[in-house]
């Protein structure tokens, strides 16, 4: 707890000592690790093969930039809208799919992420703007402050981080969150128990499709300018890797899951083109020595003073 | 109809290719249920291979053309199957008990990193195949002008997956091979080695890879190092179309995808080709969640 608590007061007072270049590290560390926290609901707690988060993602941020720039609705007003858009489509498109199993249901999503990234390149509806994208998106302003700079954008991020995870946690130790783990250990015996597997399933996708949704929201309004390239196969990939290589359904692994990720390519600039090289070498070796993942989750343990009502 | 037998033709051929590189998917995921995601990149291995024997040992002058390809096509067989073996070795063995996420990373480690040592050994631009190696003349059917070179392709990827074939069906390894498929433990007990087998798999696999690899240079006439992320996941869709983990599935599955992407680049819309591919997985999916000649697996209670 400590060690928690120390870390979180060092990167609150980070941007007393960092440089922008820096900070705006930090911040997509942040961001990939709320889009991160969002897919660990299908693919940690779940354990849905879910290879296509970056679809959502895109929803949200495509709802925010078109809405924003087309009828100048402030950002802020925006981001229950992408959320809701994106979880609609979430729904929309894991319900005809969400009896596949395991690696089916894995190439399916790779399916549909691309078939999003392709629909923004081909300028669907003409309104994605095609393989350009949409530019000119505005900053979202809190009551007169207007958020800009990377500093302002930091705390931002890390706040809605900090919710994000107060919420998983509370969701994670619910008793939707142990229906989902159950059915990650066993889905028959989970339906044998009364649960209704595909409803959950889908309520998971649902949800992590309306965070991601969010995030969207945010990138759009960080970036300013968004374009197809931003949501391709491979940042899902990105996404697949942080939730497994930090521990899957654990929320502290994921958090260092990105720092690594999102991180480690930037310290190892000064190796210049190998860079991705090393990366794609220390991706193995991690894996082989910590196969459940760096802080993979706690088992669930209840008191028996808790469980008779004694407490 | 010319432009329909045209992009018929054409989608046999890269359909063949496509089948060529999904067998490996589906071989190891039959004996190992892991999906290779670094299989593409040893296809762009061999056609990098592939392309260093071509200019570099002058056998072209040697021996002619026709001989040269086919010694280079056997040794970028044999170095990108030792390849292979050794990604499953250094990779995947240490992780075959842990959970199969992990192994699924792991792959996609190994991939960064393949496809990034080509970069820097090769650089990141196209790389150019020669390009007077293959005859440039047509076979007139009934007016049609076919190439003769998307005929050898299909010829040679039809041979190799004979050959294949009948090695799986016919030879003692290979009902080792369909043994271990079914069930490791078991095969393990009727005195058959597994890692042997593994290793085996893991050799023909990248060797129908690079095989492939080498064919799609000589076919394009260019190579480029991110290109085995594109082909190798069309093969996994074929893969998984066929019914993933089933040979004869991984051929069809190929056959099946070239031509539907050829055809529907020319009918429907070439920008909305790579989307076609993925659109026809989810409708055969939904239709038959475990692909046309998958078997219906029971779930274990």
């Amino acid at each position: 707890m400590l060690i928690e608590i120390l870390f979180v007061i060092i990167l609150f007072l980070s941007p007393l000592f960092l440089n922008a270049y820096w900070i705006d590290v930090l911040n997509n560390i942040g961001i990939y690790a709320i889009l991160a926290l969002s897919l660990n609901i299908i693919l940690g707690h779940t354990g849905l093969f879910h290879m296509g988060h970056a679809a959502f993602y895109a929803i949200g941020a495509y709802t925010t930039a078109i809405l924003n720039t087309m009828y100048h609705i402030p950002i802020l007003w925006l981001m229950p809208v992408s959320g809701l858009l994106a979880g609609i489509f979430g729904y929309l498109v894991a319900r005809p799919i969400i009896h596949l199993r395991g690696d089916y249901l894995l190439i399916v999503t790779i399916g549909i992420v691309e078939i999003v990234r392709i629909a923004l390149v081909n300028n669907i509806f003409g309104l994605t703007g095609g393989s350009n994208g949409i530019f000119g998106i505005s900053r979202p302003s809190l009551g007169g402050l207007v958020i800009r700079k990377p500093q302002q954008f930091f705390y931002y991020i890390w706040i809605f981080l900090g919710i994000s995870v107060y919420l998983f946690y509370r969701l994670e130790n619910s008793r939707f969150g142990r229906a989902l783990n159950y059915i990650k250990e066993d889905e028959l015996a989970a339906e044998g128990s009364g649960i209704n597997v595909s409803k959950y399933k889908l309520l998971a996708f649902v949800l992590g499709a309306i965070w991601a949704g969010f995030v969207g929201n945010i990138y759009a309004s960080k970036m300013t300018i968004i374009s197809p390239e931003s949501f391709s196969f491979w940042e899902s990939v990105i996404l697949f890797v942080i939730v497994i290589l930090g521990g899957a359904g654990s929320i502290r692994g994921v958090i260092l899951g990105s720092f690594l990720i999102i991180g480690l390519p930037e310290l190892f600039r000064q190796f210049a083109s190998a860079r991705m090289l090393i990366f794609g070498a220390a991706m193995v070796v991690m894996m082989i020595f910590r196969p459940q993942g760096l802080v993979p989750p706690r088992s669930r343990t209840y008191s028996l003073e808790v469980l008779i009502g004694k407490e | 109809m010319e432009l329909f037998i045209q992009q018929l033709t054409n989608g046999l051929a890269i359909g063949s290719i496509y089948a060529l590189i999904a067998l490996g998917y589906t071989m190891v995921y039959g004996v190992m249920k892991l999906i290779n995601f670094a299989h593409g990149d040893l296809f762009s291995i061999g056609a990098y291979l592939g392309l260093t024997f071509l200019i570099s040992f002058g056998l072209v002058d040697k021996v002619g053309a026709p001989v040269a390809i086919l010694i280079i096509m056997l040794m970028v067989m044999g170095l990108v199957g030792l390849i292979g073996i050794l990604l499953e070795r250094v990779a995947y063995r240490p992780l075959r008990k842990a959970d199969r996420l992990a192994a699924v990373v792991s792959a996609l480690g190994a991939s960064i990193f393949f496809s990034n040592s080509l970069m820097l050994i090769y650089g990141a631009k196209f790389r150019v195949y020669p390009h007077n190696l293959l005859p440039k003349s047509y076979i007139t059917i009934l007016e049609l002008h076919i190439p003769v070179v998307r005929i050898l392709l299909l010829l040679v990827s039809f041979i190799l997956m004979a050959c294949l074939y009948l090695f799986v069906q016919k030879t003692k390894t290979g009902t080792a091979i369909r043994a271990a498929a079914i069930d490791q433990g078991a095969a393990r007990l009727m005195g058959i080695n597994v890692n042997k087998i593994i290793s085996i798999v893991f050799f023909i696999g990248p060797a129908l890879g690079g095989a492939a690899g080498i064919m799609v240079g000589l076919y394009y006439g260019q190579v480029n190092f991110l290109m085995g992320w594109l082909y190798g996941l069309k093969a996994f869709i074929a893969a998984v179309i066929g019914g993933i983990g089933n040979i004869p599935g991984a051929m069809l599955g190929g056959l099946i995808l070239g031509v539907i992407e050829s055809l529907g680049a020319a009918y429907i819309s070439f920008a909305w080709k790579d989307a076609i591919a993925f659109f026809v997985l989810i409708v055969i999916l939904i239709v038959r969640p475990t692909g046309i000649l998958g078997e219906r697996v029971a779930e274990k209670v």
